[in-house]
């Protein structure tokens, strides 16, 4: 599995951060960015980053993996 | 109070001592599209790849501030499939640059030329000049009345204008207004040469690239590296400030800024320290003096080039309070986008505004030294990285300064001098053409 975040559209729910806390790193006031390398998500965070893209509100979660194959 | 030290360019145009000019060669005068040919310009383009690999051969680097190496960027266009798009982006955010205007407002055809060459080696007839100043807008447009019915350009230009802002001149930003949208940053991925001007992979490169592009097409690339040095090979132009004024100069990479400033007449002795970069790359101290100017002597040094404006910080200056002028005016000027830009920005002004006035502590001092690397990279353009470079120059470079403004007694703050807004930003009015 393969994603992005656009952190132009993050409002800092932080809900991702709680799913998937080894892809995302949050900052202090909620807003995340992807650590280093984890656009290509890990099998064991799969599930919490699927989970993080279904619910996050602002839709900035983006599922790459079939446009990068 | 708040003393005024914005600086105006007034005409200030200088080739450093015992170089060949090769983009300020005339001065402030208007370069038509005859007198340029007359240079050499124009000259017709038979062999892309032999180009590119002379392109290559140069290491020419991107005059935006990234440096970049422009072969590499070139080629990654050329190679992908379908149609694309070439922009010469001369949307000179930066307030304490003038050079990008200069370049479109004085020789708009040194661009095109190197606009119509990079067009040319990435295989597209679209082409987009980019830019805010008005000025620079009417001259680009003569000129490419100037070349009405020429064959050999052979190019479909568009100008597109924007207002003027810091994140404006930003790649992603201008294909977004460039589609139609606000001239914003974009979250990357897609980068511009994948995914950009009506989703077409799009080469985006500076005007003062553009322009070297052109240069290198007269030269040769072993003409071209003539001066230099290897890894930063040519001249570049250097928006020089002080307190009292600003000069546009061109510089060949490899002298140094105590060699710069001696030429110009300003006593290294009498230097603080720098602004490097305009905003991005942060405060240094008087260590800068004797750094070769080269891009990656000054990268290994944790500071930058950049855009290539260097403001001098004099010794009645105070690094600390320069510092909070540029994270104020990042905390304004960021596109209020990413959540990490636009609360990093303002909490780290907050401190450094403290820190000025004597009132910061040393847990607020920890927060600074924290956001300063942990909110590297956490933005969708550049911002922030320039805001957290401020923070962590001046924390690394004026240890002794910082130390002052927590006892309480800075000499020069208790003048109350302190920049103006922008800070060290250069007043280039239309009147100024």
């Amino acid at each position: 599995m393969e994603i992005r975040l656009d952190r132009t559209l993050c409002d800092g729910f932080g809900m991702c951060a709680e799913y998937a806390p080894q892809t995302f790193s949050v900052d202090e006031w909620g807003y995340v960015s992807l650590y280093p390398g984890k656009s290509n998500v890990e099998i064991s965070e799969e599930d919490g980053v699927r989970r993080a893209l279904l619910d996050c509100p602002v839709h900035a979660i983006i599922d790459t993996t079939s446009k990068n194959k | 109070m708040t003393l005024s030290i914005g600086t105006r360019l007034n005409r200030n145009v200088l080739v450093y001592k015992g170089i060949q000019p090769r983009i300020l060669v005339d001065g402030n005068n208007y370069e038509d599209a005859s007198l340029y040919r007359s240079r050499g310009g124009y000259r017709e383009l038979d062999d892309e790849v032999a180009f590119l690999n002379d392109v290559s051969a140069s290491g020419l680097r991107g005059r935006g501030g990234a440096a970049f190496p422009v072969a590499v960027k070139l080629a990654s266009v050329r190679t992908a499939a379908g149609d694309s798009v070439v922009v010469a982006n001369g949307e000179e955010g930066e307030p304490t640059s003038v050079k990008d205007r200069w370049l479109l407002r004085h020789r708009p055809h040194l661009v095109l030329d190197g606009l119509r060459l990079a067009a040319q080696v990435v295989g597209t007839m679209t082409a987009v000049v980019y830019l805010s100043d008005s000025p620079a807008r009417d001259r680009v447009e003569k000129a490419l009345e100037e070349l009405r019915g020429d064959a050999s350009f052979g190019l479909q230009v568009t100008v597109v204008q924007v207002e003027p802002s810091y994140v404006a001149g930003e790649e992603t930003a201008a294909v977004q207004a460039i589609n139609g949208g606000p001239a914003l940053p974009t979250d990357k991925p897609p980068r511009p040469f994948e995914e950009g001007v009506a989703g077409l992979p799009t080469l985006v490169n500076n005007v003062e690239t553009l322009a070297n592009l052109a240069l290198l097409h007269q030269l040769g690339p072993e003409g071209y590296r003539r001066v230099g040095t290897d890894n930063s090979p040519g001249t570049f132009l250097m928006t020089l400030s002080t307190a009292a004024g600003a000069s546009l100069c061109e510089v060949p990479f490899g002298v140094t800024l105590r060699e710069v400033l001696s030429w110009s007449g300003i006593d290294p002795d009498g230097v603080r320290g720098f602004l490097m970069g305009g905003y991005f790359a942060g405060v240094i101290g008087p260590r800068a003096l004797d750094l070769s100017l080269d891009y990656d002597v000054y990268a290994s040094a944790g500071t930058g080039l950049g855009c290539g404006a260097v403001i001098i910080l004099d010794e009645e200056t105070c690094a600390v309070a320069t510092s909070a002028a540029v994270m104020t005016y990042f905390g304004r000027e960021n596109a209020a986008q990413c959540g990490s830009c636009f609360n990093g920005t303002s909490a780290m002004a907050n401190v450094l505004e403290s820190l000025r006035d004597s009132a910061a502590d040393l847990a607020e001092l920890d927060r600074l030294k924290r956001w300063s690397t942990f909110l590297r990279g956490r933005g969708a353009c550049g911002t922030l990285d320039g805001a957290t470079n401020v923070a962590a120059s001046l924390l690394r470079e004026f240890p002794d300064s910082v130390e002052v403004h927590l006892r309480g007694a800075c000499p020069s703050c208790e003048t109350g001098k302190f920049p103006s807004y922008p800070p060290y930003g250069v007043s280039y009015a239309a009147d100024d053409v």
